[in-house]
């Protein structure tokens, strides 16, 4: 299902990095970074509600805007019970809505947002997510000091929180259009190869943004997707030559290859993930060089696997999902 | 039992199969050294043994200690090495290196219920250490006891002493 928007703008963005996001080509873009995982707090999941609140805060101190000012925050994370944007978005806004969407969240969050301001009912929305490596690891898999030996396929998933503000008043940059993904299973349930589970779901969502607005991949200067990493990106670049032929090889990227230096950062295997993966990288990095004109018409397609550990003990697939909004200066 | 025929983008008619899919996707896959993993679990498992039988060794001569008593205090020497280099956090990045040469004796164990607690410490001493610290380690015990008893059983039906 494709939108368009004639009013909704991007105000500013705030973003918090962790240590290994900060070892990565994109330092540059970051607001702040963390020196360790733990922030200064007793445990990995307060470290995360921490970059939550900072992250808002960050926002609120660029925009000049106060809590009061702020209509309405949507996000999400990946902790049971989104705690992390629960948790840090107190005490933030007007009022809330807690999402879920697992790594697609953000744009899901900025979808939300953007058709509450379309519509007029409210001025402004701050979407905003975030994730924990070895708050992630220590939910979704083992201890985190257990370092059980992953294969290359695997994902890294990113540390930091980021947040955006789409208000109603014009602003350089626009939310022009946006495309709500559907849920897809196609037989996979390698949690060791994300990328593969996901790919699916990126192919089906920007096939479709295309096909809706009638435009060719050439259209925009960059297309990301959220976090297949560099496996997962090759699959989504053959497939959609061989089957729809599109061509992406120009201008497509993977936000998880981008947040690392894959050659050097061993540990980071195929690439990032998390929801704050894909986040990063365009309110760090995209939105950045928008801003210096240097991109024009950026597609963001954040992938997610809707990965249940319980469900793949139960021998079911991981299914996918990934939703994609379209960013154009003004 | 319901039937799920594989096929996405149905509502949209473009049947993404299955099949199709994995065409694509079987090009990019990881290589995995399968040999070369296994050569260095067991060079490095192995390397563990020696150090065990080692200890052993020196124990018996040294202490003048029965064999058995030496491979108790050997044991007790290796889990404790083994858990405090997980605690002080470079026990993870040996396995990375050495693979499963480290998990699969007993200083994998040690690290399994190290790991799990560490990870639930602040859960509390009831709800996080008590509850998780078998999380990994769980399954090695209750199958370790079942198949224990398993042979012992089939060891004295067939006349041998237990």
């Amino acid at each position: 299902m494709t939108f368009t928007y004639n009013n909704v703008y991007v105000q500013d963005t705030a973003t918090v990095a962790g240590p290994y996001e900060k070892q990565g080509p994109l330092k540059k873009y970051y607001d702040k970074t963390l020196k360790d995982l733990y922030y200064n707090e007793k445990s990995f999941e307060k470290a995360e509600i921490k970059m939550v609140k900072e992250s808002l805060s960050l926002l609120r101190k660029k925009t000049g805007l106060n809590r009061k000012e702020i209509d309405i925050i949507l996000g999400g994370d990946l902790l049971n019970q989104i705690t992390a944007t629960t948790y840090g978005a107190i005490n933030s806004s007007k009022c809330f809505l807690g999402l879920y969407g697992a790594c697609s969240t953000i744009v899901e969050a900025m979808i939300l947002g953007s058709v509450l301001i379309d519509s007029k009912k409210v001025r402004n929305a701050i979407a905003t997510t975030s994730s924990h490596n070895t708050a992630a690891e220590k939910q979704f898999r083992n201890p985190t000091e257990y370092g059980a030996p992953k294969p290359d396929t695997a994902t890294f998933t990113a540390t930091g929180s980021a947040s955006i503000l789409l208000t109603n008043e014009q602003t350089d940059i626009k939310v022009e259009s946006s495309t709500i993904g559907q849920i897809i299973d196609l037989g996979q349930n390698d949690s060791n190869n994300m990328g593969q589970v996901m790919a699916p779901a990126a192919i089906d969502t920007i096939k479709r943004h295309l096909k809706d607005l009638n435009r060719s991949p050439d259209y925009y200067d960059l297309i990301v997707t959220g976090d297949l990493g560099k496996y997962g990106k090759e699959i989504v670049k053959e497939y959609m030559l061989k089957e729809y032929n599109l061509d992406l090889s120009k201008n497509y990227n993977d936000c998880g290859v981008m947040l690392y230096d894959l050659e050097k950062q061993k540990e980071c295997l195929a690439g990032g993930s998390g929801p704050v993966c894909s986040a990063l990288v365009s309110f760090g990095y995209i939105y950045h060089e928008m801003k210096k004109k240097n991109l024009k018409k950026v597609l963001i397609v954040a992938t997610g696997a809707l990965f249940s550990p319980t469900m793949i003990y139960q021998k079911e697939n991981i299914y996918s999902i990934a939703n994609a909004i379209s960013l154009e200066v003004v | 039992m319901y039937e799920i025929k594989i096929i996405a983008n149905t509502i949209n008619g473009d049947n993404m199969t299955k099949e199709k899919y994995e065409k694509v996707s079987s090009h990019h896959k990881a290589k995995i050294p399968k040999l070369k993993n296994a050569l260095i679990a067991f060079i490095s498992g192995g390397f563990i043994g020696l150090l065990g039988e080692g200890i052993i060794e020196l124990l018996c001569l040294n202490f003048h200690l029965s064999r058995s008593t030496s491979g108790t205090i050997m044991i007790v020497i290796i889990i404790f090495v083994a858990s405090l280099s997980t605690a002080l956090g470079f026990f993870d990045k040996l396995v990375t290196k050495l693979k499963c040469g480290l998990l699969i004796p007993i200083t994998g164990f040690a690290h399994s219920m190290t790991s799990a607690a560490l990870d639930y410490k602040n859960e509390g001493p009831i709800y996080g250490i008590g509850a998780n610290i078998f999380k990994l380690a769980g399954s090695v015990i209750l199958y370790g006891i079942i198949s224990a008893w398993l042979f012992a059983m089939i060891r004295y039906l067939l006349g041998g002493v237990i």
